[in-house]
């Protein structure tokens, strides 16, 4: 017997903050990184008197996750209090959705990642954040920061359905994709706008029954999760190979060790005590509200793609490069809008505007946008620029974005073009260079390569390149 | 002939003829000379009460039409009002100020009102005496040896001592409604909805509503007109048109229909209080309005449904008491489970703590479906009592209490006893409905003339209605006249 005898069964329960302008129940902004407990109100602190009002742009991103997921939209729907003692829960209760989740029952295809795998969602469901405990080093004191509370939280549990840690890799980074494409969170882990947690068991191979399951808590990578999953497995076997029993319990992953270790069993976990929660009445999701929401609903990843390979002809590379970030896709369309041109359109976005862009920097933030891209694009088609000038133009612009036209005539970039002249010059070089013309009648055709750097050389760059290779080939064709 | 009611106050700082200073100079002197005995006040602020009525000055000064210009009003103390602590009556907010004002509170500040002061209660709302509050008794002016009722007992007391012509209470079972009884004065609780619960420190969330103590139905009906409406932080606040409820007093009540629910007339209730229920509707009978029979065959089972889930929601509404961000802390906790349970034990009273291990036992795993839900659907059952009953009658006529006031300590040994007195107003919370108490007459206990109520109950919405008929019966009962011996002290 050994691991290969079993079969991992894991289902993932994510958490992603919505990205909405206000809090879940109050108008509070919320902004990761902001001094402590300065973004708060009565309402977000839990403060007595004080009540929620709900979000309902936190509902509408909520429905828009459901409708991508193929998920069935609550007609009516709740909030359930969830109640438990914590410093930086200032209620005492989480509100939360307990038997009537806002969307439910749908399937993520892992489409862009995996093998194709349908898995099950169960249900996502809508609660509020809480707040973050600051642990003083070496002080005597623990801290509580509660910008975090009330922030609208999604959570979205998937089915046992994966298999393996690879698919709930694959699961993770297909979600985060999806989520990301359709604006409703930023899933950036280090930030804790994406957190998860994993259900983990084993079963003997063709078993139908499921193993009793683990769940792993306080994972703050995808790597994390996989690795967690590939020791728990191996945990579970190794425990059901020496006739040992798995307890249902709460487990914790160390990331430093490697390791799950108890945090607590089944029988300890709190009696979290769910019931309606008065102050929010129970409210009907309209059909017609589900279907504006529908219509307003950023197109999927896969749509995305076959619409960049098919209709714009992009390679399924650059298409793959794009759609990680709606930012990138809005200044891509925008730059193939304004130029025509998709491919040079991808190409100038991916390769040359992103290689200048270091240190993290979002493309929110580049000075250049993407007339300045289409204008460099419609430079080179009309042959004032050639590729070598007009990256030249953006590393200008990138510092200073200024039009393109201004640096081409500072710098002297304009393409040499003229025929004649490139003829001369070209003829001075083939005189000077016999033994290049001799290799190049004898069909060796990079003998060229010393021709025309030569004409560059004289033109500082900016002879027309195709135009070269022309006159080259009609002037051996003359030359006896 | 007793003190000024709020319409006549309104109309004399509105017009110059006196000042809100004046006003709310001679109240507090009123505060000073009797509350003593009385402890209706956990805290009044002089110089805060004095800046508001200057405030209230200039604002007339400057042409502003105020419909409470200069009146003094006193706010039960669970209500949150900017510069006063909000105890609500318990050690565990002893020192807490909250950072912002009640709906209620803005809206009666906006309206001219000024807040003379803090009105005592039982802990957090929970009693039906003033018993309970964790700093002292609240007395009834009537005879200083019996409570005034509860929860809202230092706002019942301190307009039926005339300390103040309008006082906000709140009622989650009778808690304005029986206090009123007890006091001799008029007390509202408006329809579920009706009124904002923001500031409002929660008890019962479901069941709890904000309401008026004036002498005069027409005091509470101007009251209720500026504390009603829809508030956007409120979501249970609804968004329901209002008639101008002043004016509409002047609307005959002929023709009308009350019903008189055999279940509220029963054993339990003293002759004495049945007789000037009774009387009432003859009253209105004489104005043309036609009474009859109606059963409410789901009244018992209103004290069980309501203490499930009025401590259902209790140990939720209350769980954010912890020791952590306000309120009182424990001293020396040796980690953080003790410091919540310390804090906890040394901040809530007796029966606080009665009423949080009930509720968090209702809604414990494995006892939910057999109290909480199930309690949830008789609620309904009792909610479809009212709606049928309303087939045959506008409103319902009931007594508020079984008895007239009783005495302090009488039943403060007792929880179940005590829990009793809400036999005739829980209902009408459970169903979320507006109820009136108009005082309709006298019984005499012990050689001290003590008020009795009469209850008006209606369908949602129906305030104005139910001021129309509880003018009816304050025209003929002709109690608003007399003033309680505390009262007569300082009129």
């Amino acid at each position: 017997m050994s691991v290969a005898d079993w079969e991992p069964v894991i289902g993932l329960e994510v958490h992603c903050q919505l990205g909405t302008a206000t809090k879940m129940f109050c108008g509070c902004a919320y902004r990761f990184g902001a001094p402590a407990n300065a973004l708060v109100c009565p309402t977000c602190l839990g403060l007595p008197g004080s009540l929620p009002a709900p979000n309902r742009r936190a509902v509408e991103l909520a429905v828009r996750v459901g409708l991508a997921l193929g998920a069935k939209i609550a007609a009516v729907t709740k909030f359930d209090r969830k109640h438990y003692f914590y410093p930086d829960l200032p209620k005492g209760y989480q509100i939360s959705q307990f038997d009537k989740p806002i969307t439910y029952d749908g399937r993520l295809e892992l489409a862009f990642t995996g093998s194709g795998k349908s898995v099950g969602i169960v249900r996502a469901h809508l609660e509020e954040d809480a707040g973050k405990n600051v642990h003083e080093e070496g002080g005597p004191h623990s801290l509580v920061d509660l910008n975090r509370c009330g922030v609208p939280l999604l959570e979205i549990v998937s089915a046992p359905d994966l298999r393996s840690s690879k698919e709930a890799y694959d699961y993770l980074t297909e979600l985060k994709l999806l989520l990301k494409t359709l604006e409703v969170s930023e899933c950036d882990m280090e930030k804790g706008s994406l957190r998860c947690d994993v259900n983990v068991s084993v079963r003997k191979k063709g078993a139908e029954r499921f193993g009793v399951r683990c769940e792993i808590k306080n994972l703050n990578s995808f790597k994390a999760v996989e690795r967690a999953i590939d020791f728990e497995v191996a945990r579970q076997v190794a425990v059901l190979e020496a006739d040992g029993a798995i307890h249902e319990e709460t487990r914790l992953w160390d990331d430093e060790k490697g390791e799950t270790r108890l945090m607590r069993r089944k029988e300890s976990s709190p009696d979290y005590r769910y019931f309606p929660d008065p102050d929010l009445p129970p409210f009907t999701v309209d059909p017609a509200w589900v279907e504006r929401i529908r219509a307003a609903t950023p197109e999927s990843p896969t749509a995305k793609l076959a619409r960049y390979v098919g209709a714009l002809g992009l390679s399924d590379y650059d298409a793959r490069v794009l759609i990680q970030d709606p930012e990138t896709c809005r200044y891509f369309e925008e730059t193939a809008r304004l130029s025509g041109d998709a491919k040079a359109a991808a190409n100038w976005v991916t390769s040359e505007l992103f290689g200048l862009m270091k240190g993290g920097i979002a493309l929110s933030e580049v000075k250049v946008r993407p007339q300045h891209l289409a204008e460099l694009i419609a430079l080179i088609k009309d042959g004032t620029l050639n590729v070598r000038s007009a990256r030249d133009v953006l590393a200008k612009q990138y510092e200073n974005p200024r039009p393109a036209k201004e640096y081409v005539a500072e710098l002297g970039l304009t393409q040499v073009s003229d025929r004649a002249d490139l003829a001369a010059m070209m003829k001075k070089a083939l005189d000077a260079n016999p033994k290049a013309v001799a290799d190049l009648k004898a069909g060796k055709e990079k003998a060229a390569g010393a021709i025309v750097g030569a004409v560059m050389r004289e033109t500082k760059g900016r002879a027309n390149p195709a135009l070269l290779n022309e006159i080259l080939a009609e002037l051996l064709k003359a030359t006896p | 002939m007793p003190s000024s009611t709020a319409v006549e106050i309104a109309k004399a700082v509105q017009s110059g003829a006196r000042s809100a200073v004046d006003v709310v100079s001679e109240r507090l002197a009123a505060i000073e000379k009797i509350d003593g005995r009385l402890g209706a006040f956990l805290g009044v602020d002089r110089n805060a009460a004095l800046a508001e009525a200057r405030e209230a000055d200039r604002r007339v000064k400057e042409g502003e039409r105020l419909p409470l210009a200069g009146v003094p009003v006193a706010i039960k103390d669970n209500l949150c009002c900017v510069g006063y602590a909000c105890t609500c009556g318990s050690r565990m907010l002893e020192t807490w100020r909250p950072p912002y004002d009640a709906t209620v509170v803005a809206r009666l500040k906006a309206a001219g009102a000024v807040v003379i002061g803090k009105t005592n209660l039982d802990e957090f709302a929970m009693g039906s005496s003033c018993e309970n509050s964790a700093y002292k008794p609240t007395r009834n002016p009537w005879d200083l040896a019996r409570t005034p009722g509860g929860s809202s007992g230092g706002s019942a007391a301190a307009v039926a001592a005339a300390l103040a012509p309008l006082a906000l209470g709140s009622d989650t079972g009778g808690s304005i409604r029986q206090p009123a009884a007890f006091s001799g004065v008029v007390g509202f609780k408006p329809t579920y909805g009706r009124v904002s619960r923001y500031g409002l420190v929660a008890f019962a969330s479901s069941l709890d509503q904000i309401g008026p103590f004036a002498r005069t139905v027409e005091d509470a009906a101007l009251c209720t007109r500026i504390i009603a409406g829809r508030d956007e932080r409120d979501a249970t606040s609804a968004d329901q048109p209002l008639d101008d409820l002043v004016a509409e007093l002047k609307t005959p009540v002929r023709g009308l229909t009350i019903g008189l629910p055999d279940e509220y007339f029963g054993d339990a209730v003293d002759d004495d209080v049945k007789a000037a229920v009774t009387s009432a509707a003859k009253a209105l009978e004489k104005a043309g309005v036609q009474s009859v029979r109606v059963k409410l065959p789901h009244t018992p089972y209103a004290i069980p449904v309501y203490y499930i889930v009025a401590t259902a929601e209790a140990s939720s509404n209350l769980a954010r008491f912890d020791g952590v961000h306000y309120g009182r802390r424990a001293k020396g906790a040796a980690d953080v489970g003790a410091l919540f349970a310390e804090s906890r034990r040394e901040g809530f009273g007796a029966e606080v703590r009665r009423r949080i291990l009930l509720g968090t036992y209702c809604l414990s795993s494995g006892y939910y479906d057999a109290y909480y839900d199930r309690a949830l659907r008789v609620r309904s059952l009792i909610a479809r009592d009212f709606s049928l009953a309303f087939g045959q009658c506008d409103a319902v006529l009931c007594p508020v209490t079984p008895t007239p006031a009783f005495k302090i300590g009488e039943k403060s040994d007792d929880p179940l006893k005590m829990y009793l007195s809400d036999v005739l107003t829980g209902a009408c919370n459970l169903a979320g409905l507006p109820g009136l108490t108009v005082p309709c007459g006298f019984a005499t206990r012990d050689g001290a003339k003590l008020p009795v109520g009469a209850q008006l109950i209606g369908p949602r919405w129906s305030e104005s209605l139910l001021f129309r008929l509880g003018r009816a019966i304050e025209a003929s009962a002709g109690v608003v006249d007399v003033a309680s011996p505390l009262a007569e002290e300082v009129r």
